[in-house]
Protein backbone atom coordinates (compact mmCIF):
# COMPACT_ATOMS: atom_id res chain seq x y z
CA UNK A 1 0.00 0.00 0.00
CA UNK A 2 1.38 3.58 -0.69
CA UNK A 3 1.72 5.99 1.42
CA UNK A 4 -1.26 8.26 2.41
CA UNK A 5 -1.63 11.51 2.77
CA UNK A 6 -5.12 12.60 3.95
CA UNK A 7 -4.97 16.46 3.48
CA UNK A 8 -6.98 20.04 2.61
CA UNK A 9 -5.35 22.39 0.77
CA UNK A 10 -7.61 25.45 1.87
CA UNK A 11 -5.52 24.54 5.24
CA UNK A 12 -1.97 25.92 5.76
CA UNK A 13 -0.27 22.86 7.18
CA UNK A 14 -1.83 20.22 4.77
CA UNK A 15 0.09 22.49 2.29
CA UNK A 16 3.28 22.74 3.56
CA UNK A 17 2.99 18.27 4.31
CA UNK A 18 2.06 18.76 0.74
CA UNK A 19 5.10 20.76 -0.86
CA UNK A 20 7.27 19.07 0.80
CA UNK A 21 6.53 15.48 -0.08
CA UNK A 22 5.95 17.14 -3.73
CA UNK A 23 9.42 19.06 -3.96
CA UNK A 24 11.57 15.82 -2.71
CA UNK A 25 10.00 13.64 -5.04
CA UNK A 26 7.75 11.86 -2.02
CA UNK A 27 5.38 9.65 -3.89
CA UNK A 28 2.00 9.64 -2.19
CA UNK A 29 -1.51 8.84 -2.91
CA UNK A 30 -3.35 11.92 -1.82
CA UNK A 31 -6.29 11.63 0.25
CA UNK A 32 -8.48 14.48 -0.32
CA UNK A 33 -10.73 15.65 2.91
CA UNK A 34 -12.93 18.51 2.46
CA UNK A 35 -12.79 20.35 5.84
CA UNK A 36 -15.71 22.60 5.37
CA UNK A 37 -17.73 19.54 4.43
CA UNK A 38 -17.14 18.25 7.77
CA UNK A 39 -15.15 14.65 6.75
CA UNK A 40 -12.73 14.93 9.59
CA UNK A 41 -15.54 13.69 11.57
CA UNK A 42 -16.48 10.91 9.83
CA UNK A 43 -16.22 7.15 11.15
CA UNK A 44 -13.42 6.38 8.81
CA UNK A 45 -10.93 8.97 9.24
CA UNK A 46 -11.42 8.41 13.05
CA UNK A 47 -9.73 5.30 12.51
CA UNK A 48 -6.41 7.36 11.13
CA UNK A 49 -6.69 10.18 13.37
CA UNK A 50 -8.37 10.21 16.87
CA UNK A 51 -7.15 14.09 16.69
CA UNK A 52 -9.64 14.68 13.53
CA UNK A 53 -7.66 17.27 12.11
CA UNK A 54 -5.68 17.49 8.56
CA UNK A 55 -3.15 16.86 7.55
CA UNK A 56 -2.65 12.78 8.54
CA UNK A 57 -0.37 10.57 7.34
CA UNK A 58 -0.78 6.40 7.08
CA UNK A 59 2.02 4.53 5.97
CA UNK A 60 0.94 0.78 6.55
CA UNK A 61 -0.14 0.67 9.80
CA UNK A 62 1.42 3.53 10.81
CA UNK A 63 -0.95 6.42 11.31
CA UNK A 64 0.39 9.89 12.04
CA UNK A 65 -0.73 13.74 12.76
CA UNK A 66 0.41 16.64 13.03
CA UNK A 67 2.24 18.72 10.14
CA UNK A 68 5.68 18.98 11.97
CA UNK A 69 5.37 14.78 13.02
CA UNK A 70 4.87 14.10 9.81
CA UNK A 71 7.14 15.86 7.66
CA UNK A 72 10.11 14.96 9.99
CA UNK A 73 8.92 11.72 9.82
CA UNK A 74 9.19 12.22 5.95
CA UNK A 75 12.47 13.45 6.36
CA UNK A 76 14.09 11.01 8.19
CA UNK A 77 12.21 7.76 6.19
CA UNK A 78 13.23 9.53 2.69
CA UNK A 79 16.44 11.03 3.69
CA UNK A 80 16.20 13.98 2.05
CA UNK A 81 18.54 16.82 1.94
CA UNK A 82 19.98 17.62 5.08
CA UNK A 83 18.80 21.75 4.25
CA UNK A 84 15.51 20.98 5.29
CA UNK A 85 16.23 19.73 8.73
CA UNK A 86 19.81 20.80 9.57
CA UNK A 87 21.82 17.55 11.66
CA UNK A 88 24.11 20.54 13.04
CA UNK A 89 23.08 21.18 16.85
CA UNK A 90 22.62 25.06 16.46
CA UNK A 91 21.04 24.98 13.17
CA UNK A 92 18.59 22.05 14.14
CA UNK A 93 17.52 24.23 17.17
CA UNK A 94 17.39 27.29 15.09
CA UNK A 95 14.39 25.55 13.16
CA UNK A 96 12.77 23.49 16.08
CA UNK A 97 12.86 27.41 17.84
CA UNK A 98 10.53 28.55 15.26
CA UNK A 99 8.44 25.44 14.66
CA UNK A 100 7.51 25.51 18.17
CA UNK A 101 7.26 29.68 18.46
CA UNK A 102 4.64 29.39 15.23
CA UNK A 103 1.85 27.08 16.73
CA UNK A 104 0.63 29.93 19.12
CA UNK A 105 1.94 32.85 17.08
CA UNK A 106 1.28 33.40 13.48
CA UNK A 107 -0.43 30.42 12.72
CA UNK A 108 -3.49 31.48 15.58
CA UNK A 109 -3.30 35.00 14.01
CA UNK A 110 -2.70 34.03 10.39
CA UNK A 111 -6.15 31.88 10.43
CA UNK A 112 -8.14 33.94 12.81
CA UNK A 113 -7.86 36.85 10.17
CA UNK A 114 -9.07 34.17 7.15
CA UNK A 115 -11.72 33.66 9.77
CA UNK A 116 -12.98 36.79 10.25
CA UNK A 117 -12.31 38.50 7.22
CA UNK A 118 -13.39 36.19 4.83
CA UNK A 119 -15.53 32.70 5.99
CA UNK A 120 -17.27 34.37 9.23
CA UNK A 121 -18.45 37.60 7.03
CA UNK A 122 -19.08 36.27 3.77
CA UNK A 123 -20.31 32.53 4.58
CA UNK A 124 -21.38 32.60 7.76
CA UNK A 125 -23.42 36.08 7.25
CA UNK A 126 -22.37 37.24 10.85
CA UNK A 127 -21.29 40.53 10.87
CA UNK A 128 -17.13 40.65 12.77
CA UNK A 129 -17.41 43.94 15.28
CA UNK A 130 -14.29 46.47 14.41
CA UNK A 131 -12.54 46.19 17.82
CA UNK A 132 -12.62 42.69 17.10
CA UNK A 133 -11.25 42.71 13.72
CA UNK A 134 -8.85 45.42 14.82
CA UNK A 135 -7.18 43.13 17.81
CA UNK A 136 -6.72 40.38 15.06
CA UNK A 137 -5.26 42.67 13.08
CA UNK A 138 -2.54 43.86 15.79
CA UNK A 139 -1.66 40.59 16.75
CA UNK A 140 -0.82 39.61 13.49
CA UNK A 141 1.24 42.47 12.40
CA UNK A 142 3.07 41.71 15.97
CA UNK A 143 3.60 38.31 14.88
CA UNK A 144 4.96 39.21 11.29
CA UNK A 145 7.40 41.82 13.16
CA UNK A 146 8.70 38.89 14.95
CA UNK A 147 9.24 36.88 12.11
CA UNK A 148 11.01 39.72 10.72
CA UNK A 149 12.98 40.95 13.56
CA UNK A 150 13.99 37.91 14.92
CA UNK A 151 13.12 34.90 13.11
CA UNK A 152 14.76 36.27 10.08
CA UNK A 153 17.03 38.97 11.05
CA UNK A 154 19.55 39.52 8.19
CA UNK A 155 19.36 36.21 7.05
CA UNK A 156 18.12 34.91 3.52
CA UNK A 157 16.19 32.09 5.46
CA UNK A 158 15.33 31.60 9.32
CA UNK A 159 17.93 28.87 9.66
CA UNK A 160 20.93 30.74 7.61
CA UNK A 161 21.75 30.14 4.01
CA UNK A 162 18.94 27.75 2.51
CA UNK A 163 15.69 27.56 3.22
CA UNK A 164 14.67 24.79 5.70
CA UNK A 165 11.46 23.23 7.25
CA UNK A 166 10.67 26.43 9.11
CA UNK A 167 10.21 28.71 5.88
CA UNK A 168 8.01 26.13 4.87
CA UNK A 169 5.54 26.26 7.67
CA UNK A 170 6.22 30.09 8.17
CA UNK A 171 5.41 30.79 4.34
CA UNK A 172 2.37 28.57 4.06
CA UNK A 173 0.64 30.42 7.32
CA UNK A 174 1.76 33.70 6.29
CA UNK A 175 -0.09 33.34 2.74
CA UNK A 176 -3.40 32.55 4.61
CA UNK A 177 -4.29 36.04 5.51
CA UNK A 178 -3.40 36.92 1.83
CA UNK A 179 -6.03 34.36 0.67
CA UNK A 180 -8.35 36.49 2.39
CA UNK A 181 -7.50 39.73 0.80
CA UNK A 182 -5.09 41.26 2.82
CA UNK A 183 -1.49 41.79 1.55
CA UNK A 184 0.70 41.06 4.63
CA UNK A 185 3.98 41.33 2.16
CA UNK A 186 3.19 45.40 0.84
CA UNK A 187 5.37 47.61 3.04
CA UNK A 188 7.26 44.73 4.15
CA UNK A 189 10.07 44.61 1.53
CA UNK A 190 12.23 41.92 3.92
CA UNK A 191 9.40 39.90 3.88
CA UNK A 192 8.47 40.25 0.54
CA UNK A 193 12.33 38.81 -0.75
CA UNK A 194 12.07 36.45 1.87
CA UNK A 195 8.80 34.96 -0.03
CA UNK A 196 10.53 35.29 -2.97
CA UNK A 197 13.64 33.31 -1.84
CA UNK A 198 10.95 30.83 -0.34
CA UNK A 199 9.18 30.42 -3.84
CA UNK A 200 12.09 29.68 -5.86
CA UNK A 201 13.59 27.54 -3.45
CA UNK A 202 10.09 25.44 -3.43
CA UNK A 203 9.68 26.32 -7.28
CA UNK A 204 7.70 28.58 -8.24
CA UNK A 205 5.04 26.37 -9.91
CA UNK A 206 5.10 23.88 -7.45
CA UNK A 207 4.10 26.87 -4.75
CA UNK A 208 1.12 28.11 -7.03
CA UNK A 209 0.13 24.93 -7.53
CA UNK A 210 -0.91 24.34 -3.29
CA UNK A 211 -1.89 27.76 -2.83
CA UNK A 212 -4.41 27.86 -5.91
CA UNK A 213 -7.45 27.12 -3.39
CA UNK A 214 -6.82 29.47 -1.03
CA UNK A 215 -6.07 32.44 -3.28
CA UNK A 216 -8.95 31.71 -5.23
CA UNK A 217 -10.74 31.72 -1.63
CA UNK A 218 -12.29 35.45 -1.91
CA UNK A 219 -13.95 33.84 -5.12
CA UNK A 220 -14.82 30.29 -4.46
CA UNK A 221 -16.71 32.11 -1.15
CA UNK A 222 -19.68 33.26 -3.16
CA UNK A 223 -20.81 30.38 -4.12
CA UNK A 224 -20.12 28.84 -0.84
CA UNK A 225 -23.45 27.04 0.91
CA UNK A 226 -23.82 28.62 4.22
CA UNK A 227 -25.67 26.09 5.47
CA UNK A 228 -22.67 23.62 5.36
CA UNK A 229 -21.10 25.60 7.88
CA UNK A 230 -23.91 25.63 10.61
CA UNK A 231 -22.46 22.38 12.02
CA UNK A 232 -18.93 24.23 12.93
CA UNK A 233 -20.83 28.24 13.58
CA UNK A 234 -20.96 27.79 17.62
CA UNK A 235 -18.06 26.22 17.78
CA UNK A 236 -16.10 28.58 15.27
CA UNK A 237 -17.81 31.84 17.00
CA UNK A 238 -16.28 30.72 20.08
CA UNK A 239 -13.33 30.44 18.54
CA UNK A 240 -12.89 33.21 16.76
CA UNK A 241 -15.16 36.10 18.24
CA UNK B 1 28.09 27.37 32.43
CA UNK B 2 24.44 27.10 30.48
CA UNK B 3 22.21 29.29 31.77
CA UNK B 4 18.36 28.51 31.75
CA UNK B 5 16.29 31.76 32.31
CA UNK B 6 13.50 30.76 34.18
CA UNK B 7 10.00 31.35 36.36
CA UNK B 8 8.98 27.59 38.13
CA UNK B 9 5.54 29.11 37.85
CA UNK B 10 5.70 28.63 34.17
CA UNK B 11 4.86 24.90 33.02
CA UNK B 12 7.45 25.23 30.05
CA UNK B 13 9.77 26.57 32.89
CA UNK B 14 9.57 23.37 34.60
CA UNK B 15 9.58 21.03 31.94
CA UNK B 16 12.90 22.35 31.11
CA UNK B 17 14.33 22.23 34.70
CA UNK B 18 12.85 18.83 35.66
CA UNK B 19 14.61 17.61 32.44
CA UNK B 20 18.04 19.03 32.91
CA UNK B 21 17.89 18.15 36.52
CA UNK B 22 16.42 14.63 35.98
CA UNK B 23 19.23 14.48 33.65
CA UNK B 24 22.15 16.05 35.82
CA UNK B 25 22.74 18.45 33.18
CA UNK B 26 24.63 21.33 35.01
CA UNK B 27 23.32 25.07 34.26
CA UNK B 28 23.17 28.27 36.03
CA UNK B 29 19.04 28.93 37.21
CA UNK B 30 18.52 32.19 36.20
CA UNK B 31 15.35 33.73 37.42
CA UNK B 32 12.69 36.11 35.51
CA UNK B 33 10.11 36.90 37.53
CA UNK B 34 7.12 36.71 34.70
CA UNK B 35 4.74 38.59 37.33
CA UNK B 36 6.78 41.58 37.94
CA UNK B 37 7.40 41.58 34.26
CA UNK B 38 11.07 40.93 34.14
CA UNK B 39 11.03 39.59 30.27
CA UNK B 40 10.09 43.11 29.67
CA UNK B 41 13.29 44.37 30.65
CA UNK B 42 15.30 45.89 28.01
CA UNK B 43 18.06 43.14 29.44
CA UNK B 44 16.08 40.43 28.39
CA UNK B 45 15.07 41.71 25.29
CA UNK B 46 18.89 41.22 24.13
CA UNK B 47 18.24 37.84 25.15
CA UNK B 48 14.83 37.67 23.57
CA UNK B 49 12.69 40.27 22.04
CA UNK B 50 9.50 38.01 22.29
CA UNK B 51 9.91 38.66 26.20
CA UNK B 52 9.13 34.98 27.25
CA UNK B 53 10.85 31.95 28.93
CA UNK B 54 12.39 29.90 29.38
CA UNK B 55 15.62 30.55 27.30
CA UNK B 56 18.59 29.01 27.12
CA UNK B 57 21.96 30.49 26.84
CA UNK B 58 24.87 27.74 25.92
CA UNK B 59 28.54 29.63 25.64
CA UNK B 60 27.19 32.07 22.26
CA UNK B 61 23.84 30.58 21.51
CA UNK B 62 20.99 31.49 22.71
CA UNK B 63 17.83 29.56 22.41
CA UNK B 64 14.17 29.95 23.34
CA UNK B 65 10.65 27.79 23.19
CA UNK B 66 10.90 24.37 25.66
CA UNK B 67 10.31 21.81 23.21
CA UNK B 68 13.53 23.45 20.88
CA UNK B 69 15.25 23.73 24.18
CA UNK B 70 14.61 20.01 25.14
CA UNK B 71 15.41 18.75 21.43
CA UNK B 72 18.67 20.66 22.09
CA UNK B 73 19.75 19.01 25.57
CA UNK B 74 18.82 15.83 24.18
CA UNK B 75 20.93 16.55 21.23
CA UNK B 76 24.15 17.52 22.77
CA UNK B 77 24.07 15.38 25.47
CA UNK B 78 23.32 12.27 23.37
CA UNK B 79 26.18 10.29 25.24
CA UNK B 80 24.59 10.47 28.65
CA UNK B 81 20.36 10.55 28.18
CA UNK B 82 18.69 7.63 27.47
CA UNK B 83 17.63 6.59 23.96
CA UNK B 84 13.98 6.68 25.43
CA UNK B 85 13.76 10.38 26.24
CA UNK B 86 13.66 10.85 22.57
CA UNK B 87 14.50 7.90 20.95
CA UNK B 88 15.90 7.45 17.35
CA UNK B 89 13.81 4.88 16.19
CA UNK B 90 11.50 6.37 13.20
CA UNK B 91 7.82 5.72 14.77
CA UNK B 92 9.06 6.49 18.13
CA UNK B 93 10.51 9.62 17.23
CA UNK B 94 7.29 10.81 14.71
CA UNK B 95 4.83 9.63 18.12
CA UNK B 96 7.13 12.13 20.09
CA UNK B 97 6.78 15.21 17.91
CA UNK B 98 3.05 14.06 17.06
CA UNK B 99 2.77 15.07 20.84
CA UNK B 100 5.16 17.80 21.23
CA UNK B 101 3.76 19.53 18.46
CA UNK B 102 -0.19 18.76 19.02
CA UNK B 103 0.26 20.27 23.02
CA UNK B 104 0.80 23.82 22.11
CA UNK B 105 -2.13 24.54 21.00
CA UNK B 106 -4.44 22.35 22.97
CA UNK B 107 -3.41 21.00 26.34
CA UNK B 108 -1.06 23.52 26.59
CA UNK B 109 -3.60 26.41 25.68
CA UNK B 110 -6.49 24.74 27.38
CA UNK B 111 -4.79 24.36 30.76
CA UNK B 112 -3.20 28.04 30.42
CA UNK B 113 -6.14 29.57 29.53
CA UNK B 114 -8.06 28.11 33.01
CA UNK B 115 -4.90 29.05 35.33
CA UNK B 116 -5.17 32.53 33.67
CA UNK B 117 -9.64 33.11 34.17
CA UNK B 118 -9.37 31.62 37.74
CA UNK B 119 -5.98 33.76 39.00
CA UNK B 120 -4.97 37.17 37.49
CA UNK B 121 -8.17 37.55 34.90
CA UNK B 122 -10.25 39.88 37.28
CA UNK B 123 -7.06 42.12 37.98
CA UNK B 124 -5.69 42.49 34.56
CA UNK B 125 -9.33 43.00 33.53
CA UNK B 126 -10.74 44.88 35.56
CA UNK B 127 -13.86 42.55 36.00
CA UNK B 128 -15.29 39.28 36.82
CA UNK B 129 -15.10 36.27 34.39
CA UNK B 130 -18.02 35.27 32.53
CA UNK B 131 -19.71 32.21 34.05
CA UNK B 132 -19.90 31.02 30.32
CA UNK B 133 -15.87 32.02 29.88
CA UNK B 134 -15.27 29.92 32.58
CA UNK B 135 -17.48 27.01 31.55
CA UNK B 136 -15.80 27.08 27.95
CA UNK B 137 -12.56 27.18 29.31
CA UNK B 138 -13.26 23.93 31.57
CA UNK B 139 -14.68 21.80 28.55
CA UNK B 140 -11.89 22.51 26.17
CA UNK B 141 -9.37 21.58 29.23
CA UNK B 142 -11.45 18.41 29.85
CA UNK B 143 -11.60 17.42 25.85
CA UNK B 144 -7.61 17.81 25.76
CA UNK B 145 -7.58 15.20 28.35
CA UNK B 146 -9.68 13.24 26.77
CA UNK B 147 -7.75 13.16 24.12
CA UNK B 148 -4.39 12.50 25.92
CA UNK B 149 -6.02 9.38 27.67
CA UNK B 150 -7.46 8.30 24.40
CA UNK B 151 -5.14 8.75 22.06
CA UNK B 152 -1.60 9.73 23.38
CA UNK B 153 -1.35 7.38 26.32
CA UNK B 154 -4.31 4.42 25.88
CA UNK B 155 -3.37 1.75 27.87
CA UNK B 156 0.50 2.38 27.94
CA UNK B 157 2.25 3.18 30.99
CA UNK B 158 3.88 6.43 28.87
CA UNK B 159 2.77 8.23 26.20
CA UNK B 160 5.48 6.62 24.03
CA UNK B 161 5.18 3.16 25.31
CA UNK B 162 6.94 1.64 28.73
CA UNK B 163 9.21 4.10 29.51
CA UNK B 164 8.99 7.97 30.04
CA UNK B 165 9.78 10.79 27.26
CA UNK B 166 10.21 14.26 27.20
CA UNK B 167 6.25 14.30 26.21
CA UNK B 168 5.68 12.67 29.47
CA UNK B 169 7.47 15.74 31.09
CA UNK B 170 5.36 18.34 28.94
CA UNK B 171 2.25 17.07 29.35
CA UNK B 172 2.43 17.14 33.07
CA UNK B 173 3.45 20.53 34.09
CA UNK B 174 0.80 21.81 32.09
CA UNK B 175 -2.14 19.19 34.11
CA UNK B 176 -0.31 20.63 37.24
CA UNK B 177 -0.14 24.18 36.30
CA UNK B 178 -4.70 24.99 36.96
CA UNK B 179 -3.86 22.40 40.04
CA UNK B 180 -3.57 25.21 42.98
CA UNK B 181 -6.55 26.77 41.71
CA UNK B 182 -8.74 24.12 42.42
CA UNK B 183 -8.90 22.93 39.45
CA UNK B 184 -7.82 19.49 38.88
CA UNK B 185 -7.40 18.04 35.92
CA UNK B 186 -6.69 14.39 37.42
CA UNK B 187 -9.66 14.04 39.43
CA UNK B 188 -11.79 10.94 38.49
CA UNK B 189 -9.25 10.46 35.51
CA UNK B 190 -7.36 7.16 37.33
CA UNK B 191 -5.25 6.55 34.49
CA UNK B 192 -4.02 9.72 34.53
CA UNK B 193 -3.39 9.71 38.23
CA UNK B 194 -1.43 6.40 38.17
CA UNK B 195 0.70 8.02 35.15
CA UNK B 196 1.62 10.79 36.38
CA UNK B 197 2.70 8.68 39.54
CA UNK B 198 4.92 6.85 37.17
CA UNK B 199 6.39 10.45 36.11
CA UNK B 200 7.07 11.66 39.52
CA UNK B 201 9.23 8.53 40.13
CA UNK B 202 10.87 8.80 37.07
CA UNK B 203 12.10 11.98 37.39
CA UNK B 204 12.11 11.98 41.48
CA UNK B 205 9.59 13.14 43.98
CA UNK B 206 11.38 15.27 45.53
CA UNK B 207 12.60 17.47 42.38
CA UNK B 208 8.78 16.86 40.92
CA UNK B 209 7.23 18.60 44.19
CA UNK B 210 9.87 21.06 44.45
CA UNK B 211 9.64 22.40 40.98
CA UNK B 212 5.68 22.83 41.36
CA UNK B 213 6.11 24.78 44.78
CA UNK B 214 5.70 28.18 42.91
CA UNK B 215 1.95 27.00 41.90
CA UNK B 216 0.64 26.16 45.69
CA UNK B 217 1.37 30.13 46.60
CA UNK B 218 -0.54 31.66 43.96
CA UNK B 219 -3.22 33.75 46.35
CA UNK B 220 -0.75 36.77 46.39
CA UNK B 221 -0.51 36.82 42.62
CA UNK B 222 -2.91 39.47 41.82
CA UNK B 223 -1.78 41.97 44.64
CA UNK B 224 1.74 41.42 42.94
CA UNK B 225 0.59 41.74 39.63
CA UNK B 226 -0.90 44.80 40.40
CA UNK B 227 1.89 46.51 42.06
CA UNK B 228 4.12 45.68 39.42
CA UNK B 229 6.32 48.28 37.56
CA UNK B 230 5.32 46.59 33.83
CA UNK B 231 1.65 45.56 34.64
CA UNK B 232 0.77 47.29 31.74
CA UNK B 233 3.01 45.47 29.30
CA UNK B 234 1.69 42.21 30.91
CA UNK B 235 -1.92 43.42 30.76
CA UNK B 236 -1.37 44.01 27.06
CA UNK B 237 -0.03 40.67 26.77
CA UNK B 238 -2.58 38.90 28.48
CA UNK B 239 -5.50 40.64 27.02
CA UNK B 240 -3.91 39.54 23.52
CA UNK B 241 -4.29 35.83 25.24
CA UNK B 242 -7.76 36.21 26.37
CA UNK B 243 -8.43 37.76 22.83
Amino acid sequence: MALELYLDLFSQPCRSVYIFAKKNNISFDFKKLSLLDGEQYGEDFGKISLIRKAPALRDGDFCLAESIAIMLYLAEKFKTPDFWYPADLQQRARVNEYLSWQHTAIRMHGSKIFWLRLMIPKVMGVEVPEDKMNAALDDLNSSLKLVEEKFLQDRPFIAGDQISLADLVAIVEIMQPVGAGLDVFEGRPKLSAWRDRVQEAIGKELFDEAHQYILGAQESVKTMDSNKMQFFKPKILRLFM
Amino acid sequence: MMELYLDLISPPCRAVFLFAKALGIPFEFKYVDLIAGQQYSSEFGELNIVAKIPVMKDGGFTLSESTAILKYLVQKYSGSVGDHWFPAGLQQRARANEYLSWQHANLRGHCQKVFLLRTLFPVIMGFEVLEETMDAALENMKQSLNLLEEKFLQNKWFILGDKISVADVVAVVEIMQPLGTGVDGFEGRPKLIAWRGRVKEELGEELFDDAHKALMQLSSLPEKLKSSREFEKVKLSFQRFFN
